[in-house]
């Protein structure tokens, strides 16, 4: 039950009405490209046809002399610092291994030159009269073939650095030793050992990323952007093009989603040289295909896992051995490998002995990045289907092994301090966990008892139901930082100025909502603005499902703060101790029912007597990053006859804490949900013998649409988590992790096959199927 | 080449140069109507939904000569004397609105929808939709945007 202390909330606990949804719903143009800028040059790039090559030769002469181009950008022009793309924390956990231009190219799609030109249609053409004369070189493009003693090696500069061993082809590798591995296998009563791979998959924002460059009347580079990451970016663009950071200013206005991808600095660095060297606003927009092959993917991962239980089902031993794919650079190839196990593994505390062995390896294939569940998605695919074996074998209902060995509150695992991200972890102890009543009502709710194992056919279709359990994190703890900015106004209201990123997922109004809450007013006083480097203070940016627990504790301080202020000059208006007033409905009252109102303060402070700006700036660091939890059911219909697989019904029942905004939070899981079932069924980037990405369209590439999906029915079980902001915690990501194991987990139950390459296709499902009549 | 063609945007009449092979799509933002937005450029997505002649149509697949004398309404033109059309109000409401980039093109699909049909069913208001991607919501407050708004129009028109 929710700790009897949760207190009452007036604006918390709401689904207010997002800050900026008349905005979008009337269509205003608050999204990048809807801002004309006079004058702007456009920006076509030219990549690579071939995955792995050296340039020869490159001649842009005939490029040059075509009317309406003005700048041509290649590896002979441009800075060759290294730096990586990945927008995290300074210093990034990922190796310097990329050039903003270089002379070898490592994937097809990989940068080769960029034009700007007077329109898109001169820069598109000027670009197909660039020649280049390429050495090709021999390509990896696979796992193993990276793998191979023999390998050619992919990053051979010797001014790469952070790389685990080049030579290799190594990114990085983790290695966690808990306990006597093998002796917890020697002692479990069943033991089960599964692989399974997952697939190259795309983000797919609707909104592609787009920068607009321009220089402000002092000179200053300011670079309007879709990014999760506006410091980053700053940081990034000022390293790359060794410009001072302060000429630098980065805009975030409305983002049209990013799930990851836009955590990436993949055109800020292209449109800030160009507005540089030409003193021109300069526009660069991804195209779908470019989105595709030239931006960033969930990385494909090979995952081992063993599991070793007693006849009680409790779990003695798991061990998990980890190799992702991070193709042609190492972007997030450490920590997304990390979180493959610390995300996954504190989950079932009860094994006391548990090994992790993790490496990221380089291809020459499209390049992994975050992507919404960072690992943690591949890694539940795996352990959450040896589960479902292991209850099989011990004879067990699969929702009864989940109880027996999921965490609780006031527990711990030793992997919390193990694997970090980049660094070592952070102990910590579970103070909110109400997994067990999300699994409860999760199976009530599917049928769980009736449909389990019952197999009900309906012509060649036959019914299965599946399930599956998970956390998450909210932020990366010791690492993130989030900053948020309040002043008072004349009348009582009250601008919130923050750094975190509001990139859809409706962060400004659930930090809008915690200030509210805080100041006794409404949320229309409270006026949010999100994110600008120049104006906001600093965040680490919207990843890491850290908003609403990171930058929520800033919100949540720095109101407190001013509150406090308010106070304190409402205690001489009233004549009354500070310690005895209560802020609430606008005002401020005494215990004997005297009261003034907040704009009374507000015009006092700032015309009347001392004047003063009440305001405040505070900051957050994550001691620790408290887990959401999610209990996953789908009842799923199988076609024998063709392979089909449609989801007939999906529950998702989470934990986040107190849901700020219990709107906005079911449209995270429920979005997160949708993602994950096109992940699990559909989503696949097919690449070609020659590395390239063979569907670089919606139409190829499919995303399940409306009438693709179930009503996904999203159920939030409040918890309140203690350090968290009015007690919440995070809900992002967690549930794009569920839908691949739980259909799974459907499947199986249904016809008794297991998959263990995603996406479950008709063709891998039918290959599954005949093989069971084969060896049946 | 240039060519002038005549359309009548959110009911103002207009007379527009457009560049040969030019598409609705482009005309329409270089005209001002940024709420119709690109997201694939191939008709995939369905971000650049807008009504021709009363029917969602993707702009990014009509040249623009070939809606000449027609008309063509966006989301600009939806609401009037300060008060939002109804469904833009319940996308509000519900909180069916996450990065918002779709939403455009979900309303002029949903009205093209209740145009036609003004009492659909859920798979209907889904099947109104395949052409519509969302990446945000799994679509479960955008339906529920759409059955609310029809009904809320059947109320109206009863009363
Ligand atoms: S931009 Fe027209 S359908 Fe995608
Ligand atoms: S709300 Fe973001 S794409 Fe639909």
């Amino acid at each position: 039950m929710p700790d009897q202390t949760v207190p009452h909330f007036k604006v918390v606990g709401h689904s207010e009405p997002k800050v900026d949804a008349y905005a979008l719903v009337t269509g205003k143009p608050v999204f990048v490209e809807d801002v004309d800028v006079d004058g702007s040059l456009h920006i076509a790039f030219l990549t690579s046809p071939h995955a792995h090559a050296q340039i020869i030769e490159i001649d842009t002469s005939r490029a040059e002399v075509l009317p309406g181009v003005a700048l041509i950008l290649t590896h002979e022009n441009t800075p060759t610092r290294r730096y990586t793309t990945a927008g995290q924390g300074y210093p990034e956990p990922s190796p310097y291994d990329a050039r903003m231009f270089d002379n070898t190219v490592r994937f097809v799609g990989d940068r080769v030159a960029a034009v700007a030109a007077e329109t898109l249609e001169i820069a598109h053409a000027a670009v197909r009269l660039i020649d280049v004369q390429y050495e090709t070189l021999p390509a990896v493009l696979s796992i193993d073939a990276a793998l191979a003693v023999d390998a050619p090696v992919i990053h051979d500069e010797d001014d790469a650095t952070g790389i685990h061993e080049a030579a290799r082809n190594t990114v990085s590798v983790v290695k966690v030793d808990v306990g006597d591995i093998e002796a917890g296998f020697a002692r479990s009563a069943a033991v089960v050992e599964i692989v399974c791979e997952t697939q190259y998959a795309q983000h797919a924002p609707i909104e592609p990323h787009v920068v607009q460059g321009y220089l402000d009347n002092d000179g200053r580079l300011v670079l309007v952007s879709s990014t999760q990451v506006p410091f980053h970016a700053r940081r990034i663009v000022s390293r790359v093009l060794d410009l001072p950071l302060y000429k630098v200013r980065v805009i975030k206005p409305r983002i049209g989603g990013g799930f990851g991808v836009k955590q990436e600095i993949l055109l800020e660095d292209v449109v800030g040289l160009v507005t540089m060297r030409t003193g021109r606003p300069s526009l660069a927009v991804l195209s779908r295909p470019e989105e595709f092959f030239a931006s960033r993917t969930r990385h494909p991962m090979r995952v081992r896992v063993k599991l070793g239980a007693g006849n009680d089902g409790v779990l003695r031993a798991v061990d998990m051995e980890v190799i992702s794919n991070t193709g042609a650079y190492g972007s997030h190839a450490l920590t997304v490998m990390s979180n493959v196990g610390s995300k996954t593994l504190p989950l079932y505390n009860k094994a006391s002995d548990v090994r992790f062995d993790g490496k990221t390896v380089y291809t020459n294939m499209p390049v992994g990045g975050a992507y919404r569940g960072y690992g943690a998605t591949q890694g539940y695919f795996a352990l959450e289907t040896a589960m479902d074996e292991l209850a099989e074998d011990l004879a067990m209902d699969p929702v009864e092994l989940r109880r027996r060995n999921h965490i609780r509150v006031g527990e711990t695992s030793p992997i919390f301090e193990a694997i970090g991200e980049g660094k070592a972890g952070v102990e910590q102890m579970v103070k909110s966990c109400e997994l067990e009543q999300c699994i409860d009502i999760g199976a009530e709710r599917i049928g769980w008892d009736a449909k389990h194992g019952a197999r009900r056919r309906d012509g060649s279709w036959v019914h299965g139901v599946g399930m599956s359990v998970h956390m998450q994190g909210s932020g990366i703890a010791d690492v993130d930082m989030a900053a948020a900015t309040i002043k008072m106004n004349d009348d009582g209201s009250f601008n919130l100025l923050i750094g975190a990123t509001d990139l859809g997922t409706g962060s400004d109004t659930i930090l809008g909502q915690i200030a509210a809450e805080v100041l006794g007013v409404p949320l229309a006083k409270i006026i949010v603005y999100s994110s600008d480097t120049d104006v906001t203070p600093f965040d680490t940016g919207a990843y890491a499902s850290s908003t609403t627990y990171v930058s929520g504790n800033a919100v949540r301080i720095v109101a407190e703060q001013v509150r406090d202020q308010i106070l304190e000059v409402a205690s001489f208006m009233l004549d009354e101790e500070a310690a005895r007033l209560r802020i609430g409905s606008e005002r401020v009252a005494s215990p004997m029912g005297e009261s003034v109102t907040l704009e009374d303060v507000g015009l006092r402070a700032l015309y009347a007597t001392d004047q003063v700006q009440i305001g405040a700036t505070a900051s957050y660091v994550g001691a620790e990053s408290p887990p959401p939890f999610l209990a996953s059911f789908a009842e799923v219909a199988v076609d024998t006859e063709t392979g089909q697989v449609k989801i007939i019904d999906y529950v998702a029942a989470a934990d986040c804490g107190v849901p700020i905004n219990p709107a906005a939070a079911e449209g995270q899981l429920e979005g997160a949900v949708a993602n994950g079932i096109g992940y699990a069924l559909t989503e696949e980037m097919l690449i070609s013998d020659h590395g390239r990405v063979r569907n670089p369209t919606f139409f190829d590439y499919k995303i399940p649409a409306a009438p693709d999906l179930p009503r996904i029915r999203a159920i939030l079980i409040d918890s309140y988590e203690p350090t968290g902001p009015m007690g919440a915690k995070s809900i992002a990501e967690i549930g794009i992790n569920a839908p691949i194991p739980t259909i799974a987990n459907a499947i199986y139950d249904a016809v008794g096959v297991r998959l263990r390459t995603t996406p479950f296709t008709p063709e891998r499902v039918l290959d599954a199927l005949e093989g069971i009549q084969q060896n049946g | 080449m240039k060519q002038t063609i005549a359309l009548t945007i959110n009911g103002t009449r207009r007379s527009i140069e457009t560049e040969l092979g030019e598409t609705l799509l482009e005309v329409l933002r270089r005209n001002g109507m940024k709420s119709v937005k690109l997201g694939c450029d191939t008709g995939d997505c369905g971000a650049c939904a807008v009504l021709l002649d009363g029917s969602a149509v993707n702009a990014c697949m009509v040249l623009a000569v070939a809606a000449d004398g027609k008309d063509v309404d966006t989301v600009e033109g939806l609401e009037h004397d300060g008060r939002l059309h109804p469904m833009q109000q319940a996308m509000i409401d519900v909180g069916a609105v996450q990065c918002g980039f779709c939403t455009p093109g979900i309303l002029m699909s949903g009205i093209d929808l209740l145009s036609r049909n003004p009492d659909p069913t859920e798979d209907e208001v889904r099947e109104a939709l395949a052409g519509n991607l969302c990446r945000c919501t799994g679509y479960v407050k955008q339906v529920d945007v759409i059955l609310a708004t029809a009904r809320l129009q059947a109320g109206e028109t009863d009363a």
